[in-house]
């Protein structure tokens, strides 16, 4: 029989009004001791997906009924892969002149908001889904002219030649601003009869019984890391038979810089320091060409990181003061700041992408090119074809019940025949040949070899290190790194950068950065691993900070301060963070990023 | 009975964002920047919704002046309960200069044309803080007014409401019809749930021009320049108090 998956929205702010209708002079115990161990374990965790709402006396009266209407396809996640989904079946219904309810979650108030990219847009997926983009005005403005690859020391640059072929060479991309691009394709999309729901959060079971939305399938897009996508994992074992997923941090600011340092039109990456040869990653500049003299720029921090001590944040900024940077921002200033996690397993980690009643698209499986360091148009390819396969599905057969889930397996046959697959199959080496001794120097000749020689036609599959979570070394068997001083002019402290995210959470909400065992932070991560999480988070959530009653620390969460990262559930070495969506329409306000 | 309530909104950059000035210095950046809905119109729009529950009006009406995108703000209203909208047309040069002297002779003009009864705003925008439309509205229209409004109680054919002020609270009592403005302790917003959202879809937004109603929108202000605050002087740290006398000489303090 299948199982007709349900995908509850929110209202968001019912909730409070209910929250304060219940609670009466009941004051939920600020302390108290877990086991047995001696010293008292503050609670901190209070969302619903840990203590059950049906012992918590907060919910006592509280309306349990919800509201239900029915969609043909609802996809979750307003991105690159769920609007080109939307549209293409929208496509297909106008040019077959069939009726098809198409409804868009998003949790951003706004379509883009909570978008972040490079972002260097290779075209193919967009040539195909809409030819017409230059007319319809899509915001493709700058084309590269100039690509510069480049090897940094602490005071040197050296110039790497971006031979044709190799992967991150630009030739025919759009350096673009991604937010304002899944902005475009959500109103191509509503133009097209999608109904866009943004500010509206699925989950699974929600804070406050709100409106079940049934479809016959649901399209999961919600990005890196989905968290509705890991429950999907688990529940229908979709992860068996492929490596665990392996990700990267990218933290990226906007600058305005001075119009003589302009190159509109040049991208440079660059790798090396302040990465170690063992840590990958590295940098980007993009000069955009929209009229201002702007760069896009950032750091990227592969997240199988050994060092707890390491902080991508104090990374990207220290990077800036590189002798080859500071030129390109002197007497700029920063006016966007913002961090993703992106995924890194590529071919490897691609996890089964159908389940009866719905389907995984974009980077939620993660089809990113690494070396390419492109991931939207593979993407937006995989969102295509799941509304193609979707769309033959729902008008070849007759449909039993209307609330039946429906499997899609098509979707992933036709994937796996597409050139996305081609694509990713042919760079599924360079990513894993960096695990050696030589580290990027050995990546780099695996590549040089490999990729360029042979197009990665060699018939072995290197694997993965491994889950990203599990890669830290203790504290003690690493040494701190002295991270440099702000100097508030190229590079700036943590909290201002949050404020220039324009995050912001509704306060009368359980933090939505729940933990499984609230005696874990302390016990575990602060003790083995000096509390990593206080120098991952790329938005200052996680703070270690002193007992009021004197003798040990306890895990303050700021859970208003989240960018929507993901990089906590990801990275945390014990994965006791469990990242579940906070109400809608919280979260960064992106801006064109 | 109180037949029909008005109701302003105004659509904002939201509160939360970081503005930037605009490199010309004649304004804020807005494109692609989020928007919302005013707060203080959003408590406009609740009272005049619960007014609606309490059955003592019978339609609310809500109005936005502006471009195309403020069809999202009349939405959000209409989700919250507003029968219908009225946009208001304005668009380009006319949009940059509108201000609160344009917007009450529109709204005063609707006021009449829909024989409204009640006009509730909020007391103020967060972008211009201008506090200034409400007691315009009324002045044109020459109804009373009940501006600060914490409390709002219709009693008949008259109104009393509980006005924040300095001193403390001041209730007056006004007839009808009148304008009220909302101040923050008025209520708290109910916010639109989706099924809401679903069902304002279908609700009207009637689009009129400000010509149509007889209003002219020309501005008799010109806004010269646009800055950002001057950046906070470090401090200076003295040792001695001669050194603090010193330094308050040597800037001709004393």
């Amino acid at each position: 029989l299948l199982m007709p998956l349900r995908v509850v929205q929110k209202p968001a702010h019912r909730c409070i009004r209910a929250l304060k209708a219940v609670q009466t002079e009941h004051v939920v115990p600020q302390v108290y001791t877990r086991r047995s161990s001696s010293a008292p374990v503050p609670r901190i965790t209070s969302h619903y997906t840990i203590c059950p709402r049906d012992k918590d006396p907060r919910w006592e009266g509280v309306e349990m009924e919800r509201f239900a209407d029915e969609a043909d396809v609802v996809i979750v996640g307003g991105g690159p892969a769920g609007l080109s989904a939307a549209i293409r079946l929208k496509q297909l219904a106008n040019q077959h002149e069939k009726e098809l309810r198409v409804c868009v979650v998003e949790k951003a108030s706004q379509i883009g908001a909570h978008t972040l990219s490079g972002a260097c847009l290779e075209p193919s997926a967009l040539n195909e889904l809409i030819p017409d983009w230059k007319d319809r005005g899509a915001p493709l403005n700058t084309k590269v002219t100039e690509d510069r690859f480049a090897i940094l020391t602490e005071k040197y640059r050296i110039p790497v030649p971006i031979l044709p072929g190799l992967p991150m060479n630009n030739h025919g991309n759009y350096i673009v601003r991604l937010g304002h691009f899944v902005r475009w394709l959500g109103e191509q999309a509503e133009e097209l009869g999608v109904e866009l729901y943004p500010g509206y959060a699925a989950s699974e079971d929600i804070f406050e019984r709100g409106m079940e939305l049934h479809a016959k399938v649901t399209v999961f897009g919600e990005g890196c890391h989905g968290h509705l996508a890991k429950q999907l994992y688990k529940h229908f074992n979709l992860r068996e038979g492929c490596e665990p997923q392996t990700y990267a941090i990218g933290l990226k600011e906007l600058w305005l810089i001075d119009e003589k340092k302009w190159r509109p039109g040049r991208v440079e990456h660059s790798v090396g320091w302040p990465l170690n040869r063992n840590t990958y990653g590295g940098s980007f500049l993009y000069h955009l060409n929209e009229g201002e003299p702007m760069v896009a720029l950032g750091l990227v921090v592969g997240l199988d990181y050994t060092n707890p001590y390491l902080s991508p944040f104090r990374e990207f900024q220290r990077w800036k003061h590189h002798p080859s940077v500071v030129p390109t921002l002197e007497g700029g200033s920063r006016i966007a700041y913002g961090a993703r996690a992106l995924n890194e397993g590529g071919f490897q980690s691609v996890p089964k992408l159908t389940f009866p009643g719905g389907a995984l698209i974009g980077c939620s499986p993660g089809f990113m090119n690494v070396p390419k360091i492109k991931g939207t148009h593979t993407a937006m390819k995989s969102g295509m074809l799941a509304a193609e396969a979707i769309f033959s599905k729902l008008t070849d057969e007759n449909l039993q019940s209307d609330t039946a889930g429906i499997h899609v397996p098509s979707y992933e046959e036709s994937l796996k025949n597409s050139w996305v697959w081609k694509e990713l199959r042919s760079v599924r080496n360079i990513r894993p040949s960096f695990h050696n001794y030589f580290g990027l120097y050995g990546g780099m000749v695996y590549t040089g070899i490999f990729y360029w020689i042979l197009r990665g036609k060699e018939p072995w599959t290197l694997k993965h290190a491994g889950l990203d979570a599990a890669q830290l070394k203790p504290a003690k068997e690493c040494t701190p790194i002295e991270y440099p001083k702000p100097d508030g002019k190229i590079s700036f402290d943590l909290l201002s950068s949050v404020a220039l995210s324009g995050t912001n959470h509704e306060h009368d909400q359980p933090p939505h950065l729940t933990l499984k065992d609230d005696s874990v932070p302390v016990a575990q991560n602060l003790a083995v691993y000096d509390g990593p999480e206080q120098r991952f988070c790329p938005a200052g959530v996680y703070e270690f900070v002193p007992l009021e009653s004197g003798e040990g620390m306890r895990l303050q969460i700021n859970a208003q301060n989240c960018v929507h990262c993901k990089t906590c559930d990801i990275k945390d070495p014990s994965q006791n963070i469990n990242w579940v969506v906070p109400e809608g329409s919280g979260g960064p306000a992106y801006n064109g990023m | 009975m109180a037949a029909r309530v008005l109701v302003g909104v105004k659509r904002v950059i939201d509160y939360a964002v970081k503005i930037r000035v605009k490199p010309d210095n004649t304004g804020v950046v807005t494109d692609g920047v989020k928007h919302s809905m005013n707060p203080f119109c959003e408590i406009a729009v609740e009272e005049a919704v619960r007014l609606k529950e309490k059955k003592l009006v019978k339609e609310v009406v809500a109005v936005s002046c502006g471009p195309q995108q403020v069809q999202e703000t009349i939405r959000t209203a209409l989700a919250m309960g507003a029968d219908r909208g009225i946009h208001v047309e304005v668009s380009g040069k006319d949009y940059d200069t509108l201000g609160p002297l344009q917007v009450s002779k529109i709204l005063a003009a609707l006021a009449k044309k829909e024989e409204a009864s009640l006009v509730i705003l909020g007391k103020q925008a967060i972008d211009d803080d201008c506090n200034q439309t409400g007691q315009m509205t009324a002045a044109l229209l020459d109804w009373p007014q009940g501006t600060f409004a914490s409390e709002v109680t219709i009693d008949g054919d008259k109104i009393k409401v509980i006005r924040e002020i300095d001193g403390g609270l001041e209730t007056i009592k006004i007839n009808m019809p009148a304008v009220v403005t909302a101040d923050l302790r008025l209520n708290t917003p109910r916010y639109a749930t989706l099924p809401n959202i679903m069902k304002a879809k279908k609700k009207k937004i009637a689009s009129v021009k400000p010509g149509e109603l007889g209003v002219d929108l020309t501005s008799r202000l010109e806004v010269l320049r646009v800055e950002e605050p001057a950046q906070r002087q470090a401090g200076v740290k003295v040792e001695t108090v001669e050194d603090l006398v010193g330094k308050l000489k040597e800037a001709g303090r004393i």
